[in-house]
């Protein structure tokens, strides 16, 4: 467990949250989710979880994102609040 | 307008509280005198009885998918049941909204128009890239019990890959290679081949999922063995179910339930 390394991707996590919460178009805002989700996973690699990890990598960040904007496509591209 | 989102703050603010106040009671990451690790008196510790024995008891060198899958693999069988169950209210619910709707007119004319390049380019990449993670998936099906992997991450990246076909070019395309039908017979084999090794085990007069009475079936060395051939057939049963569901909940939330056109 690499201080410093834990330190970086813990604050791109909350910016990555924050800025998917602000962020009007939805299309982007799921695309940030799929960031939020590849730094989870690279959280969980680097304190030893490696199976978790994949996973997150597969659910989280892939196919989650990707149903997320097939989601969009279907609605409206603007966030309206 | 300012009223709702100062009482949303002030929610958010109390959970938070609560939530890092909940985690200062956590031990601290890796420490040896924790719940998990410590030996209760009287009888060992569960993670040391993993370390020390799993390997022993079950021939599987990935201590995480022989807890999974064979220790715990009670809760991965309904694990799978509650994917099955999340892609069938998913169908039921979109299928009854969108299900009597029209089929959308083809606005665009044929979807390959001469000249339009980047088409090509999309496509012909996609083409060249689903073989490759076909395989990865199936690796990572069939080694997850000597690697990082196992059904449900290879069901993904095999769901992943039909997806691809079905956003490189359109639904009809990925629906022809995994049509409705075969898809929802795919999820439903996938928790009979799991439940299946269970009973089997459960005729063979031990308990369910205590595969390591299959060996006389299997062929194995011993028990060992068998019990490491077992979870390898769980871990495809899982990854049929997975695959199913994942590409299930892709065509009906691209469709809005209808199957037809997609993105």
């Amino acid at each position: 467990m690499i201080f410093a390394f834990d330190i970086i991707i813990l604050v791109f996590l909350v910016i990555a949250a924050i800025i998917s919460l602000s962020v009007k178009d939805l299309l982007s805002a799921s695309m940030i989710f799929g960031i939020y989700g590849f730094l989870i996973c690279l959280l969980w690699a680097e304190m030893g979880a490696v199976d978790v990890a994949f996973t997150e990598a597969a659910v989280g960040a892939g196919i989650s994102a990707v149903l997320m904007v097939a989601t969009v496509f279907n609605t409206k591209r603007k966030s309206s609040d | 307008m300012r009223l709702p989102n100062m009482f949303a703050i002030i929610a958010v603010v109390i959970t938070g509280g609560i939530l890092l106040y909940g985690v200062s009671d956590f031990p601290s990451f890796g420490d040896p005198k924790s719940p998990a690790n410590a030996a209760v008196p009287g009888s060992e510790s569960v993670s040391q009885y993993f370390i020390t024995k799993s390997y022993k008891d079950t021939k599987v060198p990935n201590l995480v998918t022989s807890v999974l899958a064979d220790y715990r693999g009670y809760d991965t069988m309904f694990e799978t049941v509650v994917i099955f169950a999340a892609g069938m209210a998913i169908f039921a619910i979109l299928g009854s909204v969108g299900g009597g709707s029209q089929p959308r007119v083809q606005e665009e004319g044929p979807s390959f128009v001469d000249g339009d390049h980047s088409r090509i380019i999309v496509g012909t990449t996609c083409r060249l890239l689903v073989p490759v993670i076909q395989v990865f998936a199936l690796y990572v099906i069939g080694h997850g019990h000597y690697s990082p992997g196992g059904g449900f991450q290879g069901g993904v990246i095999l769901a992943a890959s039909f997806i691809i076909i079905a956003l490189s070019s359109d639904l009809d395309a990925a629906l022809r290679r995994l049509s409705e039908v075969n898809y929802l017979r795919l999820a439903c084999v996938g928790i009979l081949i799991y439940a299946g090794f269970g009973v089997l085990c459960q005729v063979l007069e031990s308990n369910f999922l205590d595969y390591g009475v299959l060996q006389p079936i299997l062929l194995t060395d011993g028990p060992e063995m068998a019990r490491s051939h077992s979870m390898l057939g769980v871990e495809i049963g899982v990854a049929f179910t997975v695959t199913a569901i994942m590409f299930a909940i892709y065509a009906n939330l691209s469709s809005r339930g209808t199957l037809r056109d997609g993105l």
